[in-house]
């Protein structure tokens, strides 16, 4: 079976997940967005790729910064973006998503953008695009349920890539709630096929998913022994729901052991960056000053994530 | 794969645009390479001509005219104009001069940093072909190759060289 985020030709036509796809086409989508992190400094930055082209920002979740960076890059594309705040129309009139979407090709969309809180939600719309002779309209995957956040994992690549040069020979460790981040997995999956030497995930045995080595990874639950030797730590966001939960004792507890401090992040290499998906739990995951310090790449991640969304928008709708 | 081989030497060719421009180029013109050929001359000629000339280099990625048709393929160049590009004269730099649209693409390009003074455009080859009104105001060659074939500029160490390949 053809991934069916591929055209014919092998070319990237919707990004659904990082899993499984080829190393030649993510190489593509960060060497692209290298090229479109240079427009964010010019004082026009606009390129005319999408002149005519309509982005539709379905969110049927929510979220302010991936929406606005979606937002951002599709405007520096030229395209016309139309942002549409599913949550509080049709949906609860009773349509149905493929209705919806059906509505909204009918209106010449030529990329949606999907934030869903059902897993596989955008694999199903870029199935159903086919099967209505649409194949020429692209999904881009803002979020899906537990599942996927390929443009995130896409931008922690380039910020790794950015700071480290190459992923041979690095060791990069995930931290937190991997069982239920969708970051992780497409991080995961990214790292592993652009031949990371190593990739870790710590957290307590509650928030890491069972047997977590089948995707190639090391498991570690004591945060101290997992950052040794580590170039790049991952800090992954605590729910507010899980703070209190049956999965955890309480935040306190957890930042005890498991909220990256100074004094834990000197165990990492010297040079070792911080990341961070935001938004940040100050004190819950992370410690200020290490969010606020020199190893902290948190905000150049936020301005790398428009040029990875603007890389990945154009290439897609560029696939014939 | 080189299918011909009564190309001029590129390294003399250049001599005789280097040749042209000297004297005819303003003391301060700006030389902007097109990725990758016109790249590596701009590179070259601040020390071939006098003057004090800044350099850039333009990938013409975003701006082409094919992207409906072809799709976008990334480089990873970037394009880089280190001085400020309103009022100066710029003399865009390119190896091989076809169709005129690559250039069409770095002059409108170039208008996104703002309103140059003059814009000048050297060519090392003309091969003839054009699709637009652009012509060269130095050309180091005028050439004819069938439709088809493709001109290609390579670089060995700092030598440059021309090749004659089928269009891909």
């Amino acid at each position: 079976m053809r991934n069916p985020q591929l055209n014919a030709r092998g070319e990237l036509t919707h990004l659904l997940t990082l899993e499984g796809l080829p190393i030649d086409v993510i190489r593509n989508i960060l060497d692209t967005a290298a090229q479109f992190v240079s427009i964010g400094e010019r004082e026009v930055k606009k390129v005319p790729l999408l002149r005519g082209n309509a982005v539709f920002n379905l969110f049927f979740e929510n979220s302010t910064r991936t929406r606005t960076t979606f937002e951002i890059a599709a405007k520096r594309l030229s395209a016309d973006v139309i942002n549409l705040n599913i949550g509080v129309s049709s949906t609860n009139k009773g349509e149905t998503l493929l209705d919806t979407i059906d509505n909204l090709v009918a209106m010449d969309a030529d990329v949606f953008v999907v934030r869903h809180a059902q897993s596989g939600a955008p694999h199903l719309i870029a199935q159903h695009l086919a099967q209505v002779g649409r194949s020429h309209v692209h999904v881009v995957n803002a979020g899906d349920g537990r599942h996927a956040h390929p443009t995130q994992g896409l931008l922690d690549l380039y910020t790794i890539r950015h700071y480290k040069k190459d992923f041979h020979g690095l060791t990069v460790a995930i931290v937190g709630d991997v069982l239920h981040s969708r970051v992780a997995r497409s991080l995961i999956h990214g790292l592993t096929t652009l031949g990371t030497s190593e990739v870790r995930v710590i957290g307590p045995r509650t928030l890491l998913p069972t047997a977590a080595e089948t995707l190639g990874v090391r498991v570690y639950h004591d945060m101290r022994e997992g950052l040794r030797g580590c170039d790049a730590i991952v800090m992954l966001r605590l729910q507010n729901e899980r703070m209190n939960g049956t999965l955890l004792p309480s935040a306190a507890e957890y930042f005890k052991h498991y909220g990256l401090t100074q004094e834990k992040l000197a165990l990492a290499r010297p040079d070792a960056i911080v990341m961070h998906p935001g938004p940040m739990n100050r004190g819950v995951e992370i410690d200020s000053p290490v969010a606020d310090g020199e190893r902290s790449v948190i905000l150049p991640q936020v301005t790398f994530g428009i040029a990875v969304r603007m890389a990945v928008m154009s290439i897609v709708a560029g696939a014939r | 794969m080189p299918v011909a081989n009564d190309l001029p030497d590129a390294e003399a060719t250049l001599e005789v645009l280097v040749e042209r421009m000297r004297g005819a180029v303003a003391h301060d013109a700006a030389f902007v390479g097109i990725y990758s050929g016109g790249a590596w001359l701009a590179e070259r000629l601040p020390a071939l001509i006098p003057g004090d000339h800044p350099v850039g280099f333009i990938d013409v990625s975003f701006y082409r005219d094919d992207y409906s048709s072809k799709g976008l393929k990334g480089t990873g160049r970037r394009t880089s104009i280190p001085f400020d590009v309103n009022g100066a004269t710029i003399v865009l730099v390119d190896d091989v001069l076809y169709t005129g649209r690559s250039v069409r693409a770095a002059i409108n390009e170039l208008f996104d940093f703002g309103r140059p003074g003059r814009i000048e455009l050297a060519v090392l080859v003309d091969r003839g072909g054009r699709e637009l009104p652009i012509e060269p105001t130095y050309c180091g060659a005028r050439l004819t190759v069938a439709q088809g074939l493709s001109i290609e500029l390579s670089r060995d160490g700092d030598r440059l060289a021309l090749a004659v390949e089928r269009a891909r």
